[in-house]
């Protein structure tokens, strides 16, 4: 037993691997929040008149919000001076920006080496389109040759805007209304760029979309946008990932992602999440406040969400799904793993709205160390919602005996015909197991490892093949060094 | 008899100041309840925003009008009386009219040796200490508007004791009955003390005779001693018109048992706080609940079991039949902090919705930090299974038949933890009356009850 605590406290203690800086000049606004900032990214975006308006409506609006508090973050969270964040950093370019891959920094491209992922293998090797996001600017946009030739658009934000205005006009702001709340508002009003996907009526997306966010820069939050669109028999699959560089300041990210899904349409978002979490005290670390919601609007539309999220100091965010359309289905997977003195609220929102709609949770809480792991989830039955259908299955396990783990479910119902149902478990890993395993030969460490891999694999398997490898890894490699 | 318009009417938040403190209770009570009157003129009433209420709202409490409880007893027939408690329950019982203990229609005679039944003022007089010891040190009311509003509002109470190793095998009972003469504010409160390894059961029952709105706010401590066995059964059978609020705050030493059945059959708006503190090692905690709103009742209840202790068990189950325009709301949280190692909990929250205009609205939730523990929680809502149905039908039951016989099984299961067998007999009479389909179901009760 002494052995196993040995391991789980190795496990906790082991270093953030991903925590170094590029050195790239940016050509940065100043700190702080104004008009006048609002007015400076818009204008270094070249954004039309109707964008710059949305953005001041929504800072207008974030002026009379207050920062939420009822999330359950037994440690609390510092206070966010939003006057100190550099709202705009973008690398500076040489000469007109990059044409293809071979005009991209290097030493951009140096980094993404460092996470594991370069990005010539990928094209090569997965056949993956990769829109690398390098703090707020997009750097280098793979296979869009292929994909226009099917007719998705797959661009930066910025370009959308420049390039297909109509559509982000129409669809902008429409599953998260730039009032919606504190953090969504404040992203409405400042957010630099992010993902733009829109997948014509008819069209299967012929590769898995993704993105890599990075943040780079010293005190620049991030603050991205995402807006995916399918079309009424559109499908279409997208995976986010994120690692760091090292800081000891904390770092606001405050994305928003909204999913449109119309008749028979079918989203899958994938996230892979490693922000820095902070030091083993605690200190530093990245404040992920996310705002994600998918609206199922056509019939048998069908929205996923499959998260992994092991970084962050404060992770806090429900990738939600709206059931419009009747027959909708909406789905979410997620693991989340805390170490140290990480704190994570996380959970997912299920409105059933239309007939026969369905959803599915499965949700995975791993605490370890210090951490505290929470999961809060909503489903809620409207009355129109006949036959709704709902199974929740979380489960928590707690690794060390300073940790917690806590589950805050709610569910809402009003309509009879609604079968709703919630299941939560917590647990350890058992001495039999481990001994199970060691008893055949397997280190206790890799025992650990399997057995934290096998107590994820309900959500692990539901990531896109490419990233299920990684995701994997991922794990393993948070359980590495872990032999005493 | 005084009618409302003769007494001069006020809110909920002019209680404390107009509440006569007409009971004589020694100088250290009386100063807890000015302190208590304060306090929840510093809470007031908690709101929506809170979360704890996010599913209540005492809007239409606040908008009632209200008589402050006091002065004598009312008188009220013994024959109605009788007919109003729960049938078979013939240990000692102290019955409240209005708020104010009616010592006609009480009785304590003939107590078991080792048992004390006493008004809360006569115990508080002639056995100071322990009251003193006791009394508020559970609810405290630090940051719960109605527990101060009871103690700011305390009237005449009752007081329990259980001497070491006593076994009381008949439950005492306590019956609060509101007349319906007046829109009354009563805050009943009940002391009670099982010393170790004793054994003793209590049974409240809240009644209405009338139609007029009051509130009721009740507040019962129970100290539960090493290997000490209570029993707790609370009913609540108030009008369609009635407020009741009740919160049940335990403590459990080591080794002991303990059991609460909450049976919520009326009331306008009905909010049931049940929590138990395990602070003893070994130490069994069972929360038993069947709430059955009609027409547009509301009925919340709000359980918290804290572990604090190594090697303790408890167990949650909680159902509700949701008929008409009816709410129920259920929250049941499990805290079990860093020192208790192999807990085992297990919450249960079931629905059953009958009707498309019913709402359900349901949070178990976990807080854990201990690492070796095992605690699950499961909720569900849903309507009747087409399949149970179709099983029946396919043997020639009616359809009204089988559906009553599948709602009557739903409650049934949380009616047969009651260990006590009158109070189960009479609860499951009780319930046959508030259920659909009441006529079919007769002959089936029958059968069990004989």
């Amino acid at each position: 037993m002494a052995d196993s605590t040995a391991t789980l406290d190795a496990w906790a203690e082991q270093e953030y691997k991903w925590g170094f800086v590029t050195d790239i000049e940016a050509d940065s606004a100043p700190p702080g929040l104004s008009e006048d900032i609002i007015r400076f990214i818009s204008a270094k975006k070249d954004e039309p008149e109707w964008l710059l308006e949305w953005r001041l409506r929504a800072y207008r609006h974030w002026l009379t919000m207050s920062p939420p508090h009822w999330q359950f973050l037994p440690r609390g969270y510092g206070p966010i001076d939003y006057q100190s964040i550099i709202y705009y950093s973008a690398p500076k370019q040489k000469g007109d920006g990059p044409k293809s891959l071979a005009e991209v920094d290097p030493k951009l491209l140096e980094t993404y080496e460092k996470l594991g992922i370069p990005l010539e293998e990928q094209m090569m090797l997965a056949g993956v389109a990769v829109d690398a996001v390098f703090d707020s600017v997009s750097v280098a946009t793979t296979f869009k040759e292929t994909l226009a030739e099917k007719g998705v658009i797959f661009c930066s934000f910025s370009e959308a805007v420049k390039e297909h205005p109509e559509l982000v006009q129409k669809y902008l702001g429409t599953v998260v209304p730039y009032s919606d709340n504190y953090f969504a508002t404040l992203n409405s009003a400042v957010f630099t760029d992010g993902s733009f996907v829109f997948v014509p009526k008819g069209v299967e997306c012929p590769m898995e979309l993704s993105t890599y966010f990075r943040i780079n820069a010293m005190n620049t939050g991030q603050f991205e946008r995402t807006l995916i669109v399918a079309e009424e028999g559109a499908s279409v699959s997208y995976l986010e990932g994120c690692t760091a560089p090292m800081r000891d300041e904390n770092q606001l990210h405050a994305a928003v992602v909204e999913l449109i899904a119309l008749d028979d349409a079918k989203i899958k978002y994938s996230t892979i999440q490693n922000w820095y979490p902070g030091d083993k005290d605690g200190t530093g670390g990245i404040y992920n406040f996310v705002t994600k919601r998918g609206k199922c609007i056509g019939k048998r539309s069908h929205i996923s969400w499959t998260q992994v999220e092991t970084g962050s100091a404060i992770t806090w965010k429900y990738p939600s799904c709206i059931l419009q359309g009747d027959d909708s289905i909406g789905e979410f997977y997620s693991v989340a793993m805390t170490n140290n003195r990480q704190q994570a609220d996380t959970g997912t929102k299920m409105i059933h709205i239309g007939k026969n709609t369905r959803s599915y949770i499965v949700s995975k809480g791993i605490s370890a160390g210090f951490a505290h792991n929470a999961y809060r989830g909503l489903v809620q039955v409207n009355r129109s919602a006949e036959n709704a259908r709902n199974y929740t299955q979380c489960d928590s396990l707690l690794m060390g005996d300073q940790c917690g783990a806590h589950t805050f479910p709610y569910i809402d119902v009003r309509n009879p015909t609604a079968h709703v149902e919630h299941e939560a478990t917590t647990s350890k890993i058992g001495e039999d197991q481990i001994f199970y395993c060691t008893q055949r030969g397997i280190t206790e460490e890799n025992a650990v490892s399997m057995i934290v891999n096998g107590f994820c694999k309900e959500v692990l398997k539901e990531l896109p093949m490419e990233f299920a490898v990684e995701a994997d890894k991922l794990l393993s490699i948070s359980l590495e060094g872990s032999v005493g | 008899m005084i009618s409302t318009t003769d007494q001069r009417t006020m809110t909920i938040l002019d209680l404390p100041g107009a509440t006569p403190d007409d009971v004589a209770f020694p100088p250290w009570l009386a100063t807890m309840r000015r302190a208590a009157a304060t306090r929840f003129a510093e809470l007031g009433l908690p709101a929506r925003n809170d979360e704890e209420w996010r599913h209540t709202s005492l809007r239409s409490l606040q908008s009632t009008p209200l008589v402050p409880a006091g002065g004598t007893a009312s008188s009220l027939d013994a024959g109605v009386v009788n007919a109003a408690a729960l049938p078979g329950l013939t240990g000692p019982r102290l019955v409240f009219v209005d708020g104010v203990l009616s010592a006609d229609l009480s009785s304590l005679d003939a107590l078991p040796a080792g048992l004390t039944v006493l008004p809360l003022s006569e115990a508080a007089a002639r056995h100071e200490t322990l009251v003193r010891e006791h009394f508020g040190v559970l609810a405290d009311g630090a940051r719960e508007a109605f527990t101060s509003l009871n103690t700011a509002c305390l009237g005449e109470g009752t007081f329990v004791h259980v001497a070491r190793g006593v076994d009381i095998t008949e439950p005492i009972l306590v019956l609060a009955i509101a007349t319906g003469r007046a829109a009354t504010a009563t805050h009943p409160r009940l002391l009670l003390i099982a010393e170790e390894s004793s054994r003793a059961s209590v049974v409240e029952d809240y009644v209405s005779l009338g139609h007029v709105p009051h509130l009721t706010n009740i507040v019962t401590e129970i100290f539960v001693g090493a290997n000490a066995h209570v029993q707790h059964a609370m009913a609540v059978r108030e009008t369609d018109e009635a407020f009741n609020i009740s919160t049940l705050k335990v403590r459990q030493e080591r080794d002991s048992y303990f059991a609460s059945h909450s049976a919520l059959f009326g009331g306008a708006l009905v909010r049931n706080q049940v929590n138990p503190v395990l602070v003893g090692t070994g130490g069994h905690s069972l929360l038993n609940g069947l709430y059955l709103p009609r027409g547009r009742q509301h009925h919340d209840s709000h359980m918290r079991v804290e572990h604090q202790a190594p090697n303790c068990e408890s167990r949650q189950y909680y159902a509700g039949i949701l008929q008409d325009h009816a709410h129920g709301v259920f929250s049941g949280r499990i805290v079990v902090s860093q020192i208790a190692q192999k807990t085992d909990a297990i919450q249960q929250n079931r629905n059953l919705l009958l009707s498309k205009d019913a709402q359900a609205n349901t949070k178990p939730q976990l807080e854990i930090y201990a690492d070796d523990v095992r605690c699950t929680h499961g909720a569900t809502i849903g309507e009747l299974d087409e399949e149970a149905l179709f099983y029946l039908r396919s043997r020639c039951l009616s359809e009204e038949a089988a559906r009553g016989l599948l709602v009557y099984a739903f409650a049934r299961e949380g009616l047969e933890r009651i260990e006590l067998a009158p109070l189960r007999d009479a609860l499951t009479n009780l319930l046959v009356e508030q259920l659909p389909y009441r006529g079919l179901l007769d002959s089936f009760v029958g059968d069990e009850a004989g």
